[in-house]
């Protein structure tokens, strides 16, 4: 007998293995929980079900039951409730768990199902994979190997459809490779809600195509491509330039808003071709924004810095730093420290370890725009929150530095020392930076760098780890997927050197040192380290920061708190 | 002059001399009186006389009409819809066309009726994009009957009110399917929809309680409520009760419509005797009794079928009567009602590619089984005409069909598949020896002409 095990838990057995699972999980994901791995093309956990691949074919069945007395009918075979099993095949992306349902996938049945079905996408499906995109990474190379046949008895001419049909100014389509599993389509409609695809023509020559002057050009646009189970959707960006199987993949964090999608950073050899979203169902679904995959592009830009300079010119690390120490110490208590909102966690703590060795005022500038309601929030900082977190700044940051733009005015402050903040951007004009001595720690060269006296060439987020706090207050780790240039050095290490130039106590200007004191002096991080933080991060309190008014706006898996939200006047 | 073995319930006044299709002349002819009398029943004792009755669906499955109401979802508190599935399009089948235009009061009383039984408010028919004609005598027949308020706002003086759309298709076959109808009928493309969880019972036009109901069906109604259900189940043979129409069209001397008690002719009295019997000359080869998607039937092939006693008998396809279980048992189906016959001068393997075509162009696409498959299918027969047909062609083309039957989200992939399983499994001497009968050379180019 089948007993319930808990009100919302219901046991399923799958391939004769039982488990307890929530009411209403489908068959697929009922089968994976135990091991049993259930094929699927058009099936998607994020999108509405359509089973139209059939690939996921399976035999269910229901305990039997006698339609007079309700009592169970036993099979003296197995001394077990007998099962009344469909004879007809049924889709598992369709198929929602009921109590005592049964599920083969291993029969005779599923098997020839399978095969049809793989033979029948085949058949019209182009041999491209020599020079696919998706090769490496196509569900119909790797379902066609585990479940397909091996041969093909197909003599007649394939179909001829477009090979290369632009979407919109990211996305290529390939209709010859495509399967007609909608996904596409479906995230469109139902996620990003921008209506723009479906297929015209019937039958095999079903095609997908854009409505009639619409373009696929939403900024959510690539995850078409990341959903396709095939290579008929291609990133412009990506299509042609690197195999998949010889990119090596890292766990990273989109920087361009607080929302802090969870990413995949695709890497070769020190380059980096592309970044995808990894599944975080806490923030980011399976999605990111097309812009933030553009981000890596900033690594390898015009600008980067690589080389320490002193007045504008040349020179070593150290010179540099010493430097720096120097100028610091010299400043006497007029020195103001800016740092950022883009920095980790770990630079925003020795930061402020800096500051109090100085005496410094510590100021920070707020990146906003508008939210879109979806992966970008309206606060374009990563890491906010995490200056908040370990007491570098005590309120929000402001637009423009108009308070140290008066401290300087009025002599008050006569350094600088930049975290990489472009702080003419940041307000303070011409004459201001004329009057003060500047610290410049960054990677790209910008009009700060121009007027800054030491500057120290640091990395990118690509190029080091760290964790950020995302809007939620959720702590997340990014880690290093390429070294930084020649001449870069890690920002944790410069921060530290300056920290003991500067006068301060000797710090370990490395992640494990950083961490450890982090525990000890910030109480909300205690018994964290980087090392066991989970990939998909860890909900710090935010409830000593709920009365300052973030400006987020509405994005997926956060609502700001109805104190925080602004009030209409 | 109607056969004598017909029992014309339906088509009563069809063809009949100075029959007109406006009000007036049905009006004339009693019409519109079950209306009057079902508008004073409760309408659970309409639905009760349908039940009673037996009928079955007469699109092609055979469903229950009684149960299919019954299945209704009458407490979600959304509206209750009605929807005539008017897009008749299986080839073979030509019944609905006839009752459109000649008759086409006695399918709008069906619809008030069954509108009333059931609380429908709204009734939309669904008419093939091919049928522009039928549309307009529909529209026009829908304005004579609202305007004598046997339609519309409180309809003959009583509270109720039902208000009846035509709504014309854009000409595809799974139109017809009555899923992928409600999806064309809300404007998307008809691909119909998977079940569970979408019964449209439950969850049928815009979301909400639907009932899809063929024409004949509906005329059916309007018959059964003015005989009573008990006497409607005395016509026929049990569970296949009432009229049905036949629609006999190929080889015969006299193709055309009729109507019979379902199941008191047998195949062999319709083709011989009703429809007189082969061309001059021939003999009849094969038939296929309910519409291109049913199986076909061999003229000299036996059925042995169990009776209830446990006895069994044997039936030659002559002997086959023509109601919904005996042809089931038989392997095939009544279907739509639509008989092709085929006398000895056709080649299966034509006929079957002719077939094939069909199914390949009218797949909607949407799953990978039916697409693929009708259109593999299709290519093969073409390729095996076009002179380049290999022995082993046959068993491909069942194979294929094989993958398809049963794996897809309608019941098209079974229409697209039967066809080619039954033809290959009666005629396959005729597939493997056909690449023989092939006098002229092969052309290198035939892949490309198919």
């Amino acid at each position: 007998m089948i007993a319930l095990l808990k009100p919302d838990l219901i046991t399923v057995n799958i391939d004769g293995k039982e488990i307890a699972v929530p009411k209403g999980t489908n068959a697929i994901e009922a089968a994976r929980l135990v091991g049993v791995d259930v094929p699927y093309y058009c099936y998607h956990p994020k999108l509405s079900v359509v089973g139209n691949c059939r690939m996921c074919l399976i035999e269910i069945g229901l305990p039997a039951v006698d339609p007079a007395t309700k009592t169970p009918i036993m099979d003296p075979a197995t001394g077990k409730q007998k099962i009344n099993w469909i004879p007809r095949p049924q889709i598992g992306c369709a198929t929602n768990a009921s109590p005592g349902l049964h599920i083969r996938t291993n029969t005779a049945q599923i098997k020839d199902c399978r095969e049809g079905v793989m033979e029948f996408l085949l058949v019209n499906h182009p041999l491209d994979c020599p020079i696919c995109d998706q090769a490496g990474e196509c569900k119909l190379q790797e379902q066609s190997t585990g479940y397909g046949r091996g041969y093909s008895r197909y003599i007649e001419q394939k179909n001829v459809k477009p090979k290369r049909t632009q979407l919109g100014p990211r996305v290529m389509l390939d209709d010859e490779r495509c399967i007609l599993c909608s996904r596409c389509i479906r995230f469109c409609k139902e996620v990003v809600k921008d209506d723009v695809l479906g297929f015209i023509d019937r039958g095999s020559y079903s095609t997908l195509t854009c409505f009639p002057g619409k373009a696929l050009e939403n900024n959510y646009s690539l995850n078409t491509v990341d959903i396709c189970p095939v290579g008929a959707l291609t990133s412009t960006d990506f299509r042609f330039k690197m195999r998949v199987w010889f990119l090596k993949q890292t766990n990273s964090i989109d920087t361009e808003s607080s929302v802090g999608a969870n990413t995949v950073v695709w890497s070769r050899e020190g380059v980096i071709y592309r970044i995808t979203p990894r599944q975080n169902d806490g923030v980011n679904d399976t999605w990111m924004a097309d812009t933030g995959r553009d981000l890596f592009k900033a690594v390898r830009a015009p600008n980067r810095l690589t080389a320490a300079k002193l007045d504008g010119l040349d020179t070593s690390l150290e010179i540099a730093l010493n430097t720096a120490g120097a100028i610091l110490k010299a400043a006497g208590r007029t020195v103001a420290l800016v740092g950022s909102g883009r920095s980790s966690v770990e630079e925003h703590s020795l930061a402020r370890k800096l500051a109090e060795t100085l005496g410094a005022s510590t100021h920070m500038v707020s990146r906003s725009g508008e939210g879109d309601r979806m992966l970008i929030s309206g606060d374009r900082n990563p890491n906010v929150r995490g200056a908040l977190v370990v007491g570098l700044i005590k309120k929000l940051p402001t637009a423009k530095l108009t308070a140290l733009g008066g401290a300087i005015d009025a002599g008050a402050v006569t350094v600088v020392v930049s975290l990489g903040e472009d702080l003419h951007a940041a307000g303070l004009t011409t004459a201001q930076l004329a009057k003060v001595k500047i610290i410049y720690l960054g990677t790209h060269a910008d009009a700060t760098t121009g007027a800054a006296q030491v500057v120290v060439p640091t990395l990118t987020v690509f190029e080091k780890s760290g964790t950020l706090v995302n809007q939620q207050f959720r702590l997340q780790k990014f880690a290093k997927c390429v070294p930084g240039p020649a001449g870069a050095t890690d920002d944790l290490a410069v921060l530290a050197k300056l920290v003991v130039t500067a006068g301060g106590t000797a710090t370990l200007g490395d992640l494990p040192g950083v961490w450890t004191s982090l525990a000890t002096t910030v109480a909300g991080l205690a018994a964290i380290s980087y090392a066991t933080l989970p990939d998909t991060g860890l909900l710090l309190d935010s409830t000593p920061f709920a009365s300052l008014p973030f400006c987020e706006g509405e994005t997926f898996h956060y609502q700001p708190a109805a104190t925080t939200a602004p009030t209409k006047v | 002059m109607p056969a004598p073995q017909q029992r014309r319930i339906i088509f009563k006044h069809i063809d009949a001399p100075g029959y007109t299709n406006d009000l007036a002349c049905y009006v004339r002819h009693g019409g519109y009186e079950i209306l009057k009398k079902a508008v004073t029943l409760p309408a659970a004792t309409i639905i009760d006389e349908v039940k009673k009755s037996g009928l079955r669906g007469r699109g092609g499955a055979g469903f229950p009409c009684g149960v299919k109401w019954g299945l209704v979802d009458r407490k979600s508190g959304k509206p209750i819809y009605l929807v005539v599935n008017a897009d008749e399009s299986e080839p073979g089948t030509f019944k609905d066309r006839y009752i459109i235009h000649q008759d086409p009061h006695q399918l709008l009383e069906g619809i008030m009726i069954a509108s009333f039984a059931n609380n429908v408010k709204q009734a939309y028919i669904y008419i093939r994009g091919e049928f522009p004609h039928g549309a307009r005598i529909l529209e026009q027949a829908i304005a004579e009957a609202r305007a004598a308020n046997f339609v519309g706002p409180n309809i003959l003086g009583t509270s109720y009110s039902c208000e009846i759309f035509v709504h014309r298709g854009a000409g595809a076959y799974i139109c017809g399917e009555e899923t992928g109808l409600i999806e064309s009928l809300e404007g998307k493309r008809p691909y119909p929809r998977i079940k569970p969880p979408y019964f449209p019972a439950v969850l049928g036009l815009y979301q909400c309680p639907t009932i899809v109901n063929n024409v004949e069906t509906l005329c059916h109604v309007k018959h059964i409520l003015e005989m009573g259900g008990e006497t409607y189940a005395k016509i026929g043979t049990p569970n296949n009760t009432g009229t049905r129409l036949l629609c006999v069209s190929g080889h015969v001397k006299r193709p055309g419509y009729y109507e019979f008690a379902v199941g008191e002719i047998t195949l062999g009295e319709l083709l011989n005797e009703v429809c007189g019997g082969p061309l001059p000359g021939r003999t009849f080869k094969a038939v296929i009794p309910g519409g291109s998607s049913a199986k076909i039937l061999k003229f000299g092939e036996t059925f042995t079928l169990k009776n209830k006693d446990g006895s069994s008998r044997t039936l030659t396809v002559e002997e086959i009567p023509m109601d919904f279980d005996t042809l089931a048992a038989c392997g095939t189906m009544g279907g739509s009602g639509g008989v092709i016959v085929m006398d000895d001068s056709v080649n299966m393997v034509e006929a079957l590619a002719n077939i094939n075509a069909l199914y390949a162009h009218e797949s909607c696409g949407q799953c990978t089984p039916c697409r693929e498959g009708s259109l593999w299918m299709k290519k093969i027969t073409a390729r095996m005409v076009h002179q380049q047909a290999r022995s082993e062609d046959g068993a491909l083309l069942k194979s294929v069909a094989d993958q398809i039957a049963g794996r897809t989200i309608c019941a098209f992939g079974e229409a697209c598949s039967w066809p080619t399983q039954s033809f290959v499994a009666k005629f396959g001497d005729e597939f493997k020896g056909y690449a023989e009968t092939q006098k002229e050379p092969k052309r290198a180019d035939a892949l490309e002409l198919v």
